[in-house]
């Protein structure tokens, strides 16, 4: 058994892809191993830091098993004369195979055949084959080549390589490195090369020479020594994504705590945080009450800070980010949010659909029909117009222009300090909300239409100029664009039809492809978001997709009601009615016929259409309040008259007259009880399934 | 205390000892030092090259008419070629720091990804900005493509920020405090041309006559472009002043950016001339490999 050390060194990977990068290695290094036979005894473990991908693999076999192999040959008739000398076919068939003609075995075929064994290679000489190919199938979005061109890729420059197996280097060579048993520590702690002989020297190793190769061992560093420099009523306000991205730019991580001028405190909390998190990498501080402190604390890659040298460079860093994040501010000020909307002209929405300025006169008329066909008061209509007006006027802020992500924020908080209203400034400020799949939705109703205007005229202006997503490209996120529309108007409880929606949006020619695309992300929603699975989103989509509240309406009250017994024997009866109908093969032509009351036959099937009677007045009368539930457990009260129908009915029946009146009865039946949900679609449950 | 200028001599200095050629800054306006001919023009192919020399770069939208003690409207870049890249070049770097009387053993130094694009040269290369206690003070570039050629060899280009690095050597707060050398300040030296630019490129540019200079200096790149294209005989052909082209690419550019500053260009308008700018870059690296094979060919 061999233990296997494999150190890839390199310069400074990109923090966000170091995670990946060493998982690809163990996938790559597995399949290598899975494709040679070479089965590992022991564990196989990775970690990394910036500047090494590092595995382990324990009780690896010192060789492959040897093989046997098998090889056919010609028939005994080919290969041997009528006097049983071998022909020409049987030796040249021995001499293929490297063996004396009287080594030829005759198999159970008839045929001749040969076989060897083959000896299992190295581990070592097997290795030295695939490492390259190993390290260089890592895959990384964004690669490169340093030894000149159609060199060998990889993210950044790899400079040196260890591969030893128990101790002996395994011979690997390219990209102009040569593999052997010498590593690097951290580029300033550290102490020139380290020769290694094994996984436990490689350790050891690396921690003499600072650099700490656990990343979780990085990571709980890093808080623990955070939490440690705090003084009593501070408290870190924990991020794990900037905590993952210190981690990967860090070899030896030393929290730093530094603080700032307690003026600072007067600008937006948002600004603060986007300057000390997302630009600088700073842990933010908040004291006792949850509110920000002047405070903040660095993660050095260095051995500490004894004299402050790095705690005074990082404090000053901020001071000028903090002081050019006032002078924006105050900057911005010298003209209004208003002022700003011809300005718009001169910032690029989409090359063929204009500017911002258009944009925004796009956006106005969205918001505008949107107020209307939501009969919205007149207060909240002039809001939803004054927000639409001014809601891309930020982009034209230095603040914006230094802090793109804070766009909206920057706007509403202008607005704020401009004396627009706390409608309009709350509407600007959330108006990119939903960020994502989850996340709120904007706050008020007003901020809701300004956010879903501005979705609608993106979809739209897109789809009109044919950049709709393509299988799994969608670069324009429109499908989050979509989806967040779809957010806005389910959870926002929007009475607006898909049509309108379409309508608004301007899509042109492709506005049958826009609702689809709606459609789409309205399925996803019931069934990721709204959690009704995949049977109750086609149902109620079935029964009609028109207006997505009313599809969530119908798609919660079906679930209240469908794991009753009652109930999934009726989804199990009217899949049996569609099946009826779809085998008569007239389906079509019942649609619209008369029901010839006559033709009825006492008991079960003239009480079906008694209870039928009474249901369906139920039914018309509980949906037009859009109480959808008492109408489903109305319905479920028909069970047992259906039950008995089809106990004592023959659908079928001998009478062409009479066959053809249940068929119209059955199909007006299925319709008249289809508008929540199309029950024919639900999967019945276990339950059902034993009492039918 | 080092001053200003005895930061830049002692990092040219201490480039000239690895091997590079120090030279004097390009004599036409460029937005980043890559754009000089000694980068843009040297990258391509497959000779080898090692330069260093301060560009001053002029972004006229960066101007703030020296209000602001961090942005510039003209800043000085000292820029370092090593083509190709020396396998210890990030070392070789960092050793550059110390020599400026950066003990990088007190201080938190990372490199953080951060990928070079050019979209007017057609260039682009995978690096870093290196980080100096939270401070980026160089962009260090592998670049892989120029003039939207593959490279033959991947040269690596070190951007110091030499305001940013003097300041923070200085420790003062604001780049018109830095001591230019022991009597006078940036201000002294520069404040003026902070002024006087940002009210020429907000307020006074004359669009329609920066229109005319655009389009009169893009006629003659392209002139020569088609000269170049045509017979020559190989003599022609060896002197053809490609050079000069490129001098008329770099004008075009710097101009675009004056028109961009004074808000003279439309939505429509910036990608077009964006993608005109290229079009000449382009052309002429294309132009300069050819050039350069024919005189290895004539060498050969």
């Amino acid at each position: 058994m061999s233990d296997l050390l494999l150190e890839v060194g390199t310069e400074e990977i990109p923090a966000r892809l170091v995670p990946g990068a060493v998982r690809d290695l163990e996938r790559g290094f597995r399949a290598a191993l899975r494709e040679l036979d070479l089965e590992c005894g022991g564990r196989i473990s990775v970690d990394a830091t910036p500047r090494r991908l590092a595995l382990v693999a324990e009780g690896l076999p010192d060789r492959q098993s040897d093989r046997t192999e098998t090889l056919a040959g010609p028939s005994k008739q080919i290969a041997f004369d009528p006097d049983g000398n071998p022909t020409r076919a049987a030796l040249g068939f021995a001499r293929k195979a490297g063996v004396a003609v009287e080594e030829l075995e005759l198999g159970d075929d008839g045929k001749l055949t040969v076989r060897r064994t083959i000896a299992g290679q190295r581990t070592h000489d097997l290795l030295a084959r695939v490492l390259p190919d190993v390290v260089l199938g890592v895959r990384f979005p964004r690669s490169m080549y340093w030894m000149g061109k159609g060199s060998p890729r990889f993210i950044r420059p790899i400079r040196w390589l260890v591969a030893l197996l128990d101790g002996d280097v395994v011979p690997v060579e390219f990209a102009g490195v040569r593999s052997g048993n010498v590593t690097w520590g951290h580029r300033r702690l550290g102490s020139g090369p380290i020769t290694v002989n094994s996984a436990e020297e490689y350790r050891s190793g690396l921690r003499a020479n600072a650099v700490l190769l656990s990343a979780e061992g990085r990571a709980s560093k890093i808080v623990a020594d955070a939490e440690a420099l705090l003084p009593a009523g501070y408290e870190l306000r924990r991020n794990e994504r900037l905590l993952q991205t210190l981690v990967f730019e860090t070899e030896h991580p030393t929290a730093v705590l530094g603080s700032f001028d307690e003026s600072y405190l007067d600008l937006p909390e948002e600004v603060l945080e986007t300057v000390m998190l997302v630009h600088q990498k700073y842990f933010a501080v908040q004291d006792s009450s949850g509110a920000m402190a002047s405070r903040f604390v660095a993660i050095a890659n260095s051995g500490g800070d004894t004299d402050g040298v790095i705690r005074r460079g990082h404090e000053r860093v901020l001071r000028a980010r903090f002081n050019d994040a006032r002078f924006f501010w105050q900057f911005d000020q010298r003209s209004s949010l208003s002022d700003r909307l011809e300005d718009l002209k001169a910032v690029t929405f989409q090359a063929s659909l204009g500017s911002y300025w258009s944009k925004t006169e796009s956006n106005l008329e969205a918001v505008a029909r949107l107020s209307d066909a939501l009969s919205l008061g007149a207060s909240d209509a002039k809001n939803t117009l004054q927000a639409a007006r001014l809601a891309k006027t930020d982009l034209t802020t230095e603040m914006v222009g230094e802090f793109p992500e804070l766009q909206g924020k920057i706007g509403g908080l202008y607005a704020t300090a401009q004396g627009e209203s706390q409608e309009v400034a709350d509407a600007i400020y959330d108006h990119y909300l939903p960020a994502g799949g989850s996340g709120p939705i904007p706050r008020s109703r007003v901020g809701q239409l300004v956010s879903l205007a501005d979705r609608l005229t993106t979809l739209g202006g897109m789809f009109r100029i044919g950049l709709m997503p393509t299988g799994s490209k969608d670069p324009l996120a429109l499908r989050r664009a979509a989806f967040g529309a779809i957010r806005i108007v389910l959870e926002g409880s929007l009475p607006i039809s898909l049509d309108q929606l379409v309508e608004f949006a301007s899509a042109g020619a492709n506005a049958p492809k826009l609702r689809d695309f709606f459609l789409d992300r309205l399925r996803f929603w019931l069934q990721e978001s709204g959690g009704f699975g995949a049977d109750s989103a086609d149902a109620v989509l079935a029964a009609s997709d028109a207006v997505p509240v009313d599809v969530l309406a119908r798609a919660r009250a079906l679930a209240e009601v469908r794991h009753t017994p009652d109930f999934e024997a009726l989804a199990v009866s009217f899949k049996r009615i569609r099946n009826i109908l779809e085998q008569s093969g007239t389906a079509q032509s019942l649609h619209g016929a008369n029901l010839d009351l006559a033709l009825l036959e006492g008991g079960a099937e003239t009480d079906l259409h008694a209870s039928l009677q009474l249901v369906g007045a139920k039914i018309a009368e509980c949906n037009a309040k859009r109480d959808y539930a008492t109408s489903l457990r109305s319905i479920a009260t028909l069970r047992p008259a259906l039950d008995r129908y089809f106990d004592d009915v023959l659908v079928m029946a001998e009478d062409e007259a009479v066959r053809r009146n249940r068929l119209v009865f059955l199909a007006s039946m299925l319709r008249a009880l289809s508008t929540i949900a199309d029950f024919s679609l639900i999967d019945a449950g276990p339950a059902a399934a034993q009492g039918s | 205390m080092l001053t200003f200028q005895e930061i830049v001599m002692r990092l040219k200095a201490y480039w000239a000892r690895q091997g590079c050629i120090v030279q004097e800054p390009f004599d036409c306006e460029v937005g980043a030092g890559t754009m000089c001919p000694e980068t843009f023009l040297r990258v391509l192919g497959s000779e080898p090259y090692k330069v260093a020399y301060v560009q001053p770069s002029r972004r006229p939208a960066d101007g703030r008419y020296g209000e602001n003690p961090n942005r510039l409207y003209k800043h000085m870049q000292l820029q370092v070629i090593l083509k190709p890249a020396p396998e210890d070049v990030v070392d070789l770097y960092l050793k550059s720091l110390e020599e400026i009387g950066i003990d990088l053993s007190r201080h938190d130094c990372k490199l953080e990804e951060d990928n070079w694009e050019s979209p007017t040269l057609g260039a682009w290369g995978v690096g870093w900005q290196v980080m100096l206690d939270g401070l980026e003070i160089t962009q260090f570039t592998y670049f892989q493509q120029c003039g939207g050629l593959d490279l033959d060899i991947v040269p690596a280009e070190l951007t110091y920020g030499l305001e940013r690095l003097a300041a923070f050597i200085q420790d003062v707060e604001s780049v018109y405090d830095i001591r230019w050398n022991d009597r006078w300040t940036y201000a002294d030296v520069r404040l003026a041309d902070e002024e006087q630019y940002s009210a020429y490129n907000f307020e006074e540019a004359d669009v329609s006559f920066v229109w005319d200079e655009f389009n009169l200096h893009e006629a003659e790149c392209k002139r020569l472009l088609e000269r170049y294209a045509s017979e020559l005989a190989p003599l022609e052909r060896r002197r053809f002043p490609l050079l000069a082209a490129f001098d008329q690419t770099l004008k075009c550019s710097h101009l675009f950016n004056t028109l961009q500053a004074r808000g003279a260009i439309s939505v429509t308008e910036r990608a077009q001339v964006i993608q005109r700018v290229r079009n000449l870059a382009v052309a002429v690296a294309k132009a300069w490999v050819d050039q350069r094979q024919c005189l290895a060919g004539e060498a050969a």
